[in-house]
């Protein structure tokens, strides 16, 4: 019955090419302006860590007195130095890293090239498998390192190919700032996006948010070790009191500048650590240290969201696009409604000749689908249009944005059921024809 | 022309007048607020810098021992300032649309926060060098440069120049000359207005204004190392930005190259606000396509209407009525469903817009939009259903004779 259907809707789609070619064309727009738009909301707003990222959390207490410009919501999005490194070395939790960014000069001594600005990041040694940072050679350092203040590194692949043409890079030296530092691991390229664990400050309105999808760091250096490195280049991300006496130098500043990630792999020990931030902050009230003891703790994507890390104007075009779908629908709407009641007629006779209302409804519908099945595969390849044309805009996520296997599902999906429903009321109406009345007019 | 016989034809056609109605009343609402959207965009993009933008570059370089800031200064200047075409250079902590340098809170009373502010250093001559307009009070005289000491990010007690747009958000009203304003412990006291200077980064960010900056006189050394500006004539600034970037490898070779900030300030502005530009050429896109999606669908349905009715139209013609009248009959049809599509559309638009200030910082629409956008829907309409129209009054009285 199906198959007979489809023919008729064929047959019905080659009478009235115009009309038929204006529908497809619809909804293809509709489609592939709001696909291209849902790819890249989809991309930006994926989970980091899939699977992992329940178990992942963002400690936050607030450090600041009375007197700073902070509004006193919610504590700052950082914290500082000695309550991160309290926390931190208290191992309260399954695993846990401290993570601050730093601009940093550097040259390898073996290989012949004018030294580099990269960007450091100054963490602990459960960062990698807290976040399941791939190696293509060597290892993470161990924590021992890491207490000995070793001068060891992890660095990307990427300056891996830049310094070492890609091979094994483990065991030789780089020039970091002024000292002399040993790679112990390059990873595997890893891109994860959202840059999740970098995720602070876009509230601010400092940064713009597009920050989140560039690239990982290029070099990784134990916490404490790269404090003495880089000495006199870390950044606050706000201070009060007359901030840092020596710039660059904070950790003994009244600033907020370092970050603290943690894993807690059951709800009981996310309670437990709950009550821990708490005690620790009442505590810090009962030394002086602390005016408030207000303390936030929320999972990764709870932080991604607060921190609104999606560009205000890809929301932006998302919801204009599917503005643009419902426009779209609309109109597909008033031209299946026009083309089913001129075969008036023709309905009228079917139903005289027995056919069910439920019948005609499937045919109409049947006709309606394929309308939507047809629009989807231009819908489809507007959207590879599409996605073209916003890996060109060169934004830090172009090299990012490609349609996935699941993307391509909902495209068709979506094109056939928005002609779907694009399809019923119309449908409805041509099988409410009365026969009596259409053949009369025959 | 009697509107009566019009909208009882359209009773019989209550679902499909409203359906393209609607469709109408949404392209009228995405319409105003899209333009909308792309003229803040575009006039975001005329923001005015207040410096020469045409004559200025800059280069930075970072990764130099903090020690060598002085003798840095001294190499880069002269390494700089011996380029052919060069007209000067001069040590300054950042320029419009470059890397930020320094913002910070104010207060007036060193106890209330009043607003976040830009703060520009600059050594001798970078007044003169950015082209800003000093419109009250004067240009600071030699003394008024001062060396930043120790750890401090600038003189701890300065006499500086602020733009204009500061002054009246800090004194509304009253002579900005010899008043004071603290950032933590650095004091400040205006010496001068200059017209306009915007912050490195210009966004408007809640009630922050992009021009509310101030001009420090320093001078180089300390913090104020490694950024330098640099000026020539227009025709030749791209040239000369080649051969300081080049140069920097010789004059210092004990620091790095920004290659991605030392550029010229035009280029630098182009880079700012390409997520801008890209946005509005995307809003472009969806009106030419909207208006085509809007335009397919009266089309379609005024085709419909037109074969639905030849008989009709027959009768018509063989009763007297000229083609004139047919083809009006169905411009005023086309004008009444696109009218009560409008006047959906107008309160469509003004919610899309209030939502919009609510969740996108988008300021409220103006209401001259909305004739605006009426009008071209209605050109619109009245284009698309012309083909339809024109075949309506094309069929010959004989239809009526026929099947009868």
């Amino acid at each position: 019955m199906f198959a007979y259907y489809l023919e008729l809707a064929l047959r019905s789609l080659k009478r009235n090419k115009l009309l038929t070619v204006l529908m497809v064309l619809a909804i293809a727009i509709g489609i592939g302006a709001s696909m291209t738009t849902l790819t890249v909301m989809h991309l930006l707003s994926g989970d980091p860590l899939p699977g992992k990222s329940a178990h992942i959390y963002y400690p936050q207490v607030d450090p600041t007195p009375n007197n700073s410009n902070w509004q006193h919501k919610y504590p700052l999005p950082m914290m500082d130095y000695r309550s991160a490194v309290d926390l931190w070395s208290a191992h309260r939790a399954d695993r846990q890293a401290l993570v601050v960014q730093s601009p940093v000069k550097v040259s390898a001594p073996e290989v012949n090239r004018p030294p580099l600005m990269l960007t450091m990041l100054s963490t602990t040694s459960d960062f990698f498998p807290m976040f399941d940072v791939p190696f293509e050679y060597g290892a993470a350092w161990t924590p021992a390192d890491g207490k000995d203040r070793a001068h060891v590194a992890v660095i990307s692949s990427d300056l891996n190919d830049k310094l070492f043409g890609g091979k094994d890079s483990v065991g030789k030296s780089l020039r970091i700032r002024n000292s002399d530092v040993r790679i112990v691991g390059v990873l595997a390229p890893w891109r994860p996006h959202p840059l999740f664990y970098d995720a602070e400050g876009s509230i601010t309105g400092n940064m713009s948010s597009t920050g989140y999808y560039g690239k990982p760091e290029d070099v990784f250096m134990p916490f404490f070790s790269s404090m003495e490195v880089n000495d006199g280049n870390f950044f606050q991300y706000t201070c009060w009191g007359g901030g840092p006496t020596v710039p660059g130098h904070l950790e003994n500043a009244p600033c907020v500048w370092v970050a603290l990630w943690v894993q807690l792999d059951s709800a009981t020990k996310v309670a437990d650590y709950r009550a821990f931030l708490t005690n620790y902050a009442q505590q810090q009230k009962v030394l002086g240290r602390f005016t408030h003891t207000e303390t936030r703790m929320l999972d990764l994507m709870q932080w991604l969201d607060y921190e609104q890390v999606i560009p205000s104007n890809v929301k932006l075009q998302t919801w204009l696009a599917f503005a643009f779908l419902a426009i779209c629908l609309f109109n597909m709407v008033g031209l299946l409604l026009a083309k089913f009641l001129r075969r008036s007629g023709e309905i009228g006779v079917r139903r005289a000749l027995g056919a069910s209302r439920r019948s005609v409804f499937a045919q109409c519908l049947t006709e309606a689908g394929l309308i939507g099945l047809i629009g989807g595969i231009g819908g489809w390849l507007l959207t590879l249009v599409g996605l073209w044309l916003v890996r060109r805009q060169q934004t830090p996520y172009s090299d990012l944005v490609h349609m996935d296997v699941s993307m391509f599902v909902v495209t068709f999906v979506l094109a056939v059921g928005v002609s779907l429903i694009a399809g019923a009321l119309p449908a409805l109406r041509a099988s409410r024809v009365a026969p009596a009345l259409q053949l009369k007019t025959l | 022309m009697q509107i009566q016989p019009i909208l009882a034809a359209l009773k019989k056609h209550k679902l499909a007048t409203f359906l393209i109605a609607m469709e109408i009343a949404l392209a009228c609402a995405v319409l105003c607020n899209a333009c909308f959207l792309i003229a803040n965009r575009l006039s975001a993009m005329h923001l005015n810098s207040g410096v020469d933008e045409a004559s200025l570059g800059e280069i930075v370089v970072t990764g130099f021992d903090p020690k060598q800031a002085t003798d840095l200064n001294a190499r880069m200047l002269a390494g700089l300032g011996a380029i052919p075409g060069v007209e000067s250079v001069h040590v300054i902590s950042s320029i419009p649309f470059g890397p930020p340098a320094g913002t910070a809170g104010i207060t007036l009373d060193r106890k209330h926060y009043n607003t976040v502010v830009e703060f520009y250093l600059g050594a001798p001559g970078t007044l003169k060098a950015l082209g800003l307009k000093v419109v009250a009070g004067h240009v600071p005289a030699v003394d008024d440069y001062q060396p930043v000491e120790g750890h401090d990010y600038m003189p701890l007690s300065s006499r500086v120049l602020i733009t204009s747009g500061l002054a009246e958000r800090l004194w509304p009203g009253e002579n900005p000359l010899g008043k004071e304003f603290w950032a933590a412990k650095y004091q400040f006291r205006v010496i001068g207005v200059v017209a306009n200077l915007v912050m490195s980064q210009p966004q408007k960010f809640g009630n922050r204004e992009p021009g509310w900056s101030v001009f420090v006189p320093t001078l180089p050394g300390g913090p104020l190392a490694g950024t330098y500006l640099i000026r020539a004539k227009p025709q030749v600034l791209n040239h000369v930005m080649v051969e300081a970037r080049a140069a920097v490898a010789k004059v210092a070779p004990d620091a790095v190259l920004d290659h991605e900030d030392s550029h010229t300030v035009s280029f630098l502005r182009e880079r700012f606000f390409k997520a801008d530009r890209s946005m509005a050429g995307l809003l472009v896109g969806v009106i030419v396509a909207l208006l085509a999606v809007t335009a397919f669908g009266i089309v379609g349905l005024a085709s419909f209407w037109v074969s639905q009715r030849t008989k009709q139209i027959g009768i018509r013609r063989a009763l007297g009525a000229t083609r004139a009248d047919i083809l009006r009959y169905f411009q005023t049809e086309n004008f009444l469903i696109v009218t009560f599509g409008i006047v959906v559309g107008i309160v469509l638009a003004i919610g899309i817009n209030l939502a919009l200030m609510k969740f996108f910082e988008v300021p409220r629409l103006p209401l001259w939009y909305l004739p605006v956008g009426v009008v071209a829907l209605w050109l619109l309409g009245q284009l698309a259903v012309l083909v339809p129209a024109l075949r309506a009054a094309a069929v010959p009285p004989v239809v009526a004779t026929r099947s009868v």
